[in-house]
């Protein structure tokens, strides 16, 4: 058995799982909240990471250094990302609150495919190469081949990520008034909660942390275009199904799961068909558990 | 005072959409050269065209809030309905649009029949998923997935074994049945939402296989030289071909109607409609849920199976591009424009969301842009599509 | 003769909180019998638990089907699925209105008769005779349900067009169509008038006495449950605080503690 093949395989797992993360939380935290399959969620990713590329190319054109010139255009990929998913949220699903379950979902595939047009016209078919945004830290050197300095920015990215996201849920007000929303919205209303602030915050943090993540692919990848977000939004919903949808932690430990078996399988058995294995897991949980890792089964209001 | 307010509102849209596309919509960058393009000009277009478009859209969203207060107002029998009840406008109707169906070849160019065959081949896809989405409820996105599945088995049945397109076709529509109701059965005891996802994940499966399994499906290049359907032994012209494919597919989506027609108003197909309505109560009436959804998605699969064949005649070539997702999201919107439920709703959905496009080919690039509007736009101000589904009426003894 | 339905030690649990606790039941064919109870009190739950909508965490729901065929016959039902429940024939309603909005009120009724007819998918697509004979038969069937009911002139109409106190006769008629020999109504009068009230009033004693349907009845509306019941339960935080006759739990201080606070004609 060779080992240092194996960490190879398991350390590009954890980055995988790092980016899964940062996506599957958006849209367990939607579907906590409205109960809902948010399809644009992986295309706000690619938004933002356009957003960042544009940002960048930019600011490096009229000189900026190059430090300020990635900072900043993280900076607008989170928030263009966050006004994305906050316009989305009021055009394609506000209106349809009280509507048949089927409404918001075909909306929702409705808002994934308009920007995936959106960013196709205005922009352009092909992949763009992504410049490096991190630079390779000389103090993890040795580590380089092992784990490159990107790789190594990702995973830290996610655990604050993750840290920050908790604080906001559990100790802050509006953190409160999401847990109060997803358990029963009409209550949470008379209790005088504003519900439909609460829902766009969640779009616009969720929206964020799909940005961060978008970027920080696009710069481990190297490339991007208009299509990237749909393969790895529906993983990453993979991965909040497999953690448990509606549960934070479950979500991120539900990435990591999927990222390092992927990771196995693309290693050990065929890259060609990892898309396929990763369905595979999503059909073999939700028949033995549909509820998640992490997941409390419903019982269904009647 | 309101219109200032209203120009406010719109005013503020209006910077609102400038800020938001602005990075995408007006700078493009040119990573070879490493050069920035800046293209003011369509800041100018978002800029008015967001003004006047959110001005319609609060319009249009008071007009649907004032008809929520009044739904309980009678609803008017639609325009198709009444002439489907009227015997003596109906039937000669019908017959003008039979004669027409029948001579179309013979009018017009072999072009305009290959449209029209593809055309109709999406009506029969729009009516297989009406069964799943429209009457059952089931969200279905890799519906495709089942038309792949038809054309590959016509395709590589008829390599292998020269079986013939009679023979497929069946067995096209049986075996997409079959993976109907595997795919169905893991999450029957599942909300609808993860039925979408499933699905979606089923139709890049099936894609990824077509793609990648070389040996089988010979990869992106595809099969080609699949032969059209036989004709009594008799070799056909190009153009005597595309016309008898042509009356196939006629036969086809009236087969189609027909058992669909029936399926709509008998104790099965009030079970799907019920289960669309409230999952809870129609299993407290004594449903089985598990069974009705299979029997839907089955039954709404074997359509697109079957048509996969008539597509691998058609165009005698196949490969994974044929299949992508795309498919499925136009065969969804077809079902969404025409009318969830409604047959004549999705034929009429089927001709102009495929016919259209072809004859607008200067547009062809907003075709995409323009299917999304229609997803959203009808789900928030027409849900019920373009031509209602009318139940039927009983009529008894006083 | 047996109970037609009894229920034994029935307790449900939603992770920590007791929704039922212990709860002892039984109704005897031919009975109009009343669970009352403060709001939250769990009789919501005790439906979906009967009906198969949850499973209980444990005791027995027992039946003892009164017609001819099963006379004498014990079947445990719990845990079954709603469907089967149903078919076993067990109907109910629901508190908060749920009709198939998109179906006409005939057809509403109509769904109701699915267990009791067998018509597959061939035979929808065939349409032979025995499909045409029972399609003609349910409707003919579910038409006299609307007739009994007094809903036969909203035929063709929409079910959500109906007005609120004819929606809710609406899911009583539906009900019916699947055979019971038990009714459970879950707040039949609520959101009803007065004189809709008296309608409903009349209409639940047709139903025992024309057709024989035993009725089980979650109510709040006291003057309703006093004049109509021939037992009652209580109860309150998934437990039971009395039983007995209407007087009895009149003047039953238990059950008079339970229900102050709360606005209740209890001495109706």
């Amino acid at each position: 058995m060779d080992f240092s093949y194996l960490g190879q395989l398991l350390l590009g797992g954890l980055t995988r799982g790092s980016i899964y993360a940062l996506l599957a939380l958006g849209y367990t935290m939607v579907y906590g909240i409205i109960e809902l399959i948010n399809f644009a969620h992986g295309d706000i990713y690619m938004v933002g990471a356009f957003t960042a590329l544009i940002a960048s190319t930019v600011l490096l054109n009229y000189g900026v250094p190059h430090l300020a010139a990635i900072i900043l255009a993280g900076v607008a990929a989170v928030i263009y990302s966050s006004a994305y998913g906050y316009t989305v949220e009021k055009i394609a699903y506000k209106p349809l609150r009280n509507a048949s379950r089927l409404a918001p979902l075909i909306s929702a595939i409705g808002a994934s495919l308009f920007l995936e047009s959106y960013v196709l016209l205005l922009q352009t078919s092909d992949f763009l190469p992504f410049p490096a945004l991190i630079p390779n830290f000389k103090f993890w050197a040795p580590y380089e081949s092992l784990f490159s300095s990107t790789e190594l920015v990702i995973l830290i990215t996610t655990i604050v990520v993750m840290i920050l996201l908790t604080v906001l849920i559990k100790f802050t007000k509006i953190g409160k008034a999401m847990r109060a929303t997803s358990q029963d919205r009409v209550m949470a209303a008379l209790m005088g909660i504003n519900v439909d602030r609460v829902i766009s915050i969640t779009f616009i943090v969720g929206s964020a942390i799909a940005a961060i993540g978008g970027v920080l692919i696009a710069s481990h990848i190297g490339q991007i275009n208009f299509y990237m977000g749909f393969i790895a939004g529906i993983k990453a919903f993979v991965a909040a199904v497999l953690g448990g949808i509606g549960s934070m932690p479950g979500a991120v430990l539900g990435s990591f799961v999927l990222g390092l078996s992927e990771s196995l399988f693309t290693g050990y058995v065929s890259s060609d068909y990892q898309d396929v294995f990763a369905f595979t897991i999503l059909v073999a949980i939700l028949i033995f558990r549909p509820s998640g890792l992490l997941g409390r089964s419903e019982n269904q209001k009647v | 005072m309101i219109v200032m307010d209203e120009i406010k509102k719109s005013c503020v849209a209006t910077l609102w959409f400038i800020f938001l596309t602005f990075p995408i919509a007006v700078i493009k960058i040119d990573s070879i050269n490493n050069t920035v393009k800046w293209r003011w000009l369509n800041m100018v277009y978002i800029g008015v065209g967001s003004f006047f478009l959110s001005m319609l859209w609060r319009y249009m969203i008071k007009k649907k809030e004032m008809g929520g207060q009044k739904e309980k107002k009678k609803k008017e029998a639609g325009f198709f309905y009444k002439i489907s009840q009227n015997r003596k406008i109906f039937i000669p109707l019908c017959v003008l649009l039979g004669v027409f169906t029948i001579l179309f070849p013979h009018i017009f160019s072999m072009y305009q029949t290959t449209i029209m065959i593809s055309a109709l081949i999406y009506v029969m896809l729009g009516l297989g998923l009406n069964i799943v989405v429209g009457l059952a409820g089931l969200l279905d996105l890799g519906y495709v997935a089942f038309f792949a599945l038809g054309a590959y088995l016509y395709a590589l049945l008829n390599m292998h074994y020269g079986v013939s397109f009679w023979v497929a076709l069946p067995l096209g529509g049986m075996l997409a049945a079959l993976f109907g109701l595997v795919l169905g059965y893991p999450v029957l005891k599942l909300r609808g939402d993860y039925l979408a996802i499933v699905t979606l994940g089923f139709g890049e499966i099936i894609r990824i296989i077509s793609q990648n399994w070389d040996a089988v499906t010979f990869g992106p290049s595809g099969i080609a030289n699949i032969p059209p359907p036989p004709f009594f032994g008799v070799k056909l012209s190009l153009q005597a071909t595309s016309t008898y494919i042509f009356y196939i597919i006629v036969v086809l989506v009236i087969f189609t109607i027909f058992i669909i027609n029936r399926l709509k108003d008998s104790r099965i197909g009030r079970a799907w409609v019920a289960l669309k309505d409230d999952e809870i109560a129609c299993q407290s009436m004594g449903i089985d849920k598990g069974k009705t959804k299979l029997t839907a998605f089955a039954l709404g699969a074997t359509w697109a199976g079957m048509a996969g064949v008539v597509f691998a005649a058609k165009t005698t070539f196949i490969n994974p591009a044929s299949f992508t997702i795309w498919e499925s999201i136009i065969i969804l919107c077809i079902v969404v424009l025409g009318g969830m439920g409604s047959i004549a709703g999705v034929i009429s959905g089927a001709l102009l969301l495929i016919l259209l496009p072809e004859y607008l080919r200067a547009f062809a690039q907003y075709r995409m842009l323009a299917f999304a509007s229609v997803l959203i736009l009808m789900m928030i101000f027409r849900p019920n599509g373009m031509i209602e589904n009318v139940r039927k009426i009983y009529k008894f003894k006083q | 003769m047996k109970p037609i339905l009894e229920v034994k030690n029935l307790t449900m649990n939603f992770g920590g909180l007791k929704a039922i606790d212990n709860l002892d039941l039984f109704i005897d064919k031919g009975e109009i019998v009343a669970l009352i109870g403060p709001n939250g009190a769990g009789k919501t739950t005790f439906f979906n638990c009967i009906t198969g909508i949850y499973k209980p965490t444990d005791g027995d729901v027992n039946i003892t089907r009164p017609d001819k065929e099963h006379n004498g016959k014990t079947q445990r039902i719990n845990g079954l699925n709603p469907y089967i429940v149903t078919r076993k024939g067990l109907a109910r309603t629901f508190q908060n209105i749920r009709l198939f909005s998109s179906m006409s009120v005939l057809e509403n009724v109509m769904i109701g008769c699915h267990p009791v007819t067998k018509t597959g998918v061939l035979g929808a697509i065939l349409r032979g005779k025995s499909t045409r004979a029972e399609e003609k038969f349910i409707a003919e069937k579910s038409y006299s349900i609307l007739k009994k009911i007094g809903l036969e002139m909203y035929v063709n109409e929409l079910a959500v067009n109906l007005p609120y106190g004819a929606q809710r006769r609406l899911e009583i008629a539906r009900a019916m169509a699947t055979d019971p020999f038990l009714l459970l109504l879950d707040e039949p009068a609520a959101g009803m008038n007065p004189k809709e009230t008296q309608r409903l009033h009349d209409l639940i004693l047709k139903i025992r006495d024309e057709e024989g349907i035993s009725i089980l009845l979650i109510e709040h509306d006291m003057k309703l449950v006093m004049s109509l019941s021939e037992r009652i339960y209580v109860v309150d935080y998934g437990k039971k605080i009395g039983e007995g006759l209407p007087e009895d739990i009149r003047n039953n201080p238990v059950v008079i503690k339970a229900y102050l606070g709360e606005e209740v004609e209890i001495n109706a």
